[in-house]
């Protein structure tokens, strides 16, 4: 169970914004954090690794305090259980591959689980390369191993596949899913991209200016009304065209796009880039094998 | 026959100083970079001077600093057995400072250069500063360290007014290879100085193009 709550001021361009965050997450949970940038968002994860330091925090992970400034008590970084991925993946360029995993290695633990993580990530083939030669999605697999060599008890992502194309999203994602269940991890993942907080998240807080608006399931959060229906998925609108009398809505949800019709008065309301709610009442859905 | 004896004295002194600036620079420089505290400037503009000042007001001050008439001077002599005017030791510490900021200025850029998320993940790796620093960040600034190691040895070998003022020209003891040239110059000795100054010429020249191919293939070559 992780506890936290901190304050602290932030320095934006629109001037100094007060955070104030406080949450609650259950042990093995993934939690995404959504908001625009300059929300706070990373400050909130910084502080719980430590990195930033902020007024007024209590942190407890697992009935351990990391931070308490009541108490005077601030724990240091490298005493904090946690695995954190940067946006820009800060693996060490004078290291291969192995090499930036087997750094992370506490002294006295086997190398079985750098083995595992090279397999798990599928990058047994570039262990002995230098990270700087490699794909931005390989050296984010690569800095997604590292953080987890320790075995943290939580895992720290900051906005990890913001940078990377829609497959190679999809593709991480499976690895992010993968470490997060394999290990057991506690996950906080920064996002911005709704369909992936769907995929992933268990629980989702939304941050404006520093304080949470919102926060529960990502359903609960994004579904604005609270429709009874058999089947829906959000999405963002990609494109809307005229069609003889009618208007077709495409609707990109996960890798899928999603053809909807919909009416002129109905279109007015939609714009390209419009995150929406698909929802259907009575329909029959086929279900056919695939893999 | 020429006497290549001020040519070993100036590598003895280089390559000592070099030794002892790298000792002094890195922790000098990480805490420069690192540290919060506020008058940081101070002493960047004091390790600096010797950029400025000409190397006469220096080495004036470390003469007067070091005479026994002194009282640091007093001091050394009395406790240490220790003399700096007109000794080799001497002209060891005047070296030391006034190359401090060819040795510290390359390696300050490359701390700065350094992404400082390098630093922040092997902290949450649960590595302590000093294996971040020998494991991370020394290995990733090595053309900087290289640069500074460089031109502090030949900084050393070229310094004169400040060797000329703390240490005089004593054979075997003070008499470096650009005091020598002075010398020869001053005994009308036109061929010595010119075989004496040809080699130190060259050897400039190699050095600086040295430090330049360094500097140009630092991303491909040394990682």
């Amino acid at each position: 169970m992780i506890r936290f709550k901190a304050n602290k001021i932030l320095q934006t361009a629109e001037g100094a914004m007060p955070l104030a965050i406080s949450f609650e997450l259950e042990r093995g949970k993934l939690l995404s954090i959504y908001g625009n940038s300059g929300a706070g968002k990373t400050t909130i994860l910084r502080i719980l690794a430590g990195l930033t330091t902020a007024e007024n925090v209590s942190i407890e992970v697992d009935n351990e305090v990391w931070d308490d400034s009541k108490k005077n008590i601030h724990l240091a970084i490298k005493k904090r259980s946690i695995g954190f991925l940067f946006q820009d993946y800060a693996l060490f360029p004078n290291l291969t591959v192995k090499e930036n995993l087997e750094y992370a290695l506490p002294k006295g633990d086997g190398k079985k689980i750098i083995n595992e993580l090279l397999e798990l990530m599928e990058l047994q083939q570039l262990q002995n390369t230098k990270p700087q030669n490699l794909s931005g999605g390989q050296q984010q697999r690569i800095a997604l191993a590292r953080a987890i060599v320790r075995k943290p008890k939580i895992l720290l992502l900051d906005e990890p596949l913001s940078a990377v194309d829609d497959d190679m999203r999809f593709k991480l994602q499976e690895y992010i899913l993968k470490a997060h269940q394999q290990y057991q991890l506690t996950t906080i993942l920064i996002s911005h991209h709704l369909p992936e907080i769907f995929r992933l998240a268990d629980k989702v807080i939304v941050i404006d200016k520093g304080k949470i608006i919102k926060e529960g399931s990502p359903t609960d959060v994004f579904s604005e009304q609270k429709i009874s229906s058999k089947f829906k998925v959000t999405g963002e609108i990609i494109d809307i065209k005229k069609s003889d009398i009618v208007y077709i809505v495409s609707v990109l949800s996960a890798n899928n796009i999603i053809k909807v019709i919909a009416t002129e008065d109905e279109v007015r309301n939609f714009k390209v880039g419009q995150k929406v709610l698909i929802a259907s009442k009575a329909f029959n859905p086929l279900i056919q094998v695939i893999s | 026959m020429i006497d290549l004896q001020p040519f070993w004295l100036s590598f003895k002194l280089a390559i000592i100083t070099s030794v002892l600036l790298f000792a002094i620079a890195v922790p000098l420089a990480y805490w420069i970079v690192y540290s919060k505290y506020r008058y940081k400037a101070v002493i960047e503009a004091i390790i600096s001077l010797p950029l400025i000042l000409p190397p006469s007001v220096l080495g004036f001050y470390l003469l007067v600093a070091f005479s026994p008439e002194n009282s640091f001077g007093m001091f050394l002599d009395k406790y240490f057995d220790l003399r700096l005017v007109f000794t080799f030791e001497g002209l060891v510490i005047a070296s030391v400072i006034y190359s401090l900021p060819f040795m510290i200025n390359p390696i300050l850029s490359g701390f700065k250069n350094l992404s400082p998320s390098l630093q922040e993940a092997s902290f949450t790796l649960g590595k302590s500063k000093f294996t971040t620093l020998t494991k991370i960040m020394l290995p990733n600034i090595r053309a900087s360290l290289l640069t500074g190691i460089i031109m502090t040895f030949a900084h050393t070998i070229g310094e004169f007014g400040v060797v000329l003022m703390v240490g005089g020209s004593i054979p075997t003891k003070t008499k470096v290879v650009s005091i020598a040239i002075y010398d020869e110059v001053e005994s009308m000795n036109y061929h010595n100085a010119n075989i004496y100054a040809l080699i130190l010429f060259a050897f400039a020249f190699t050095i600086l193009l040295t430090v330049h191919i360094i500097n140009n293939n630092s991303k491909t070559r040394l990682y």
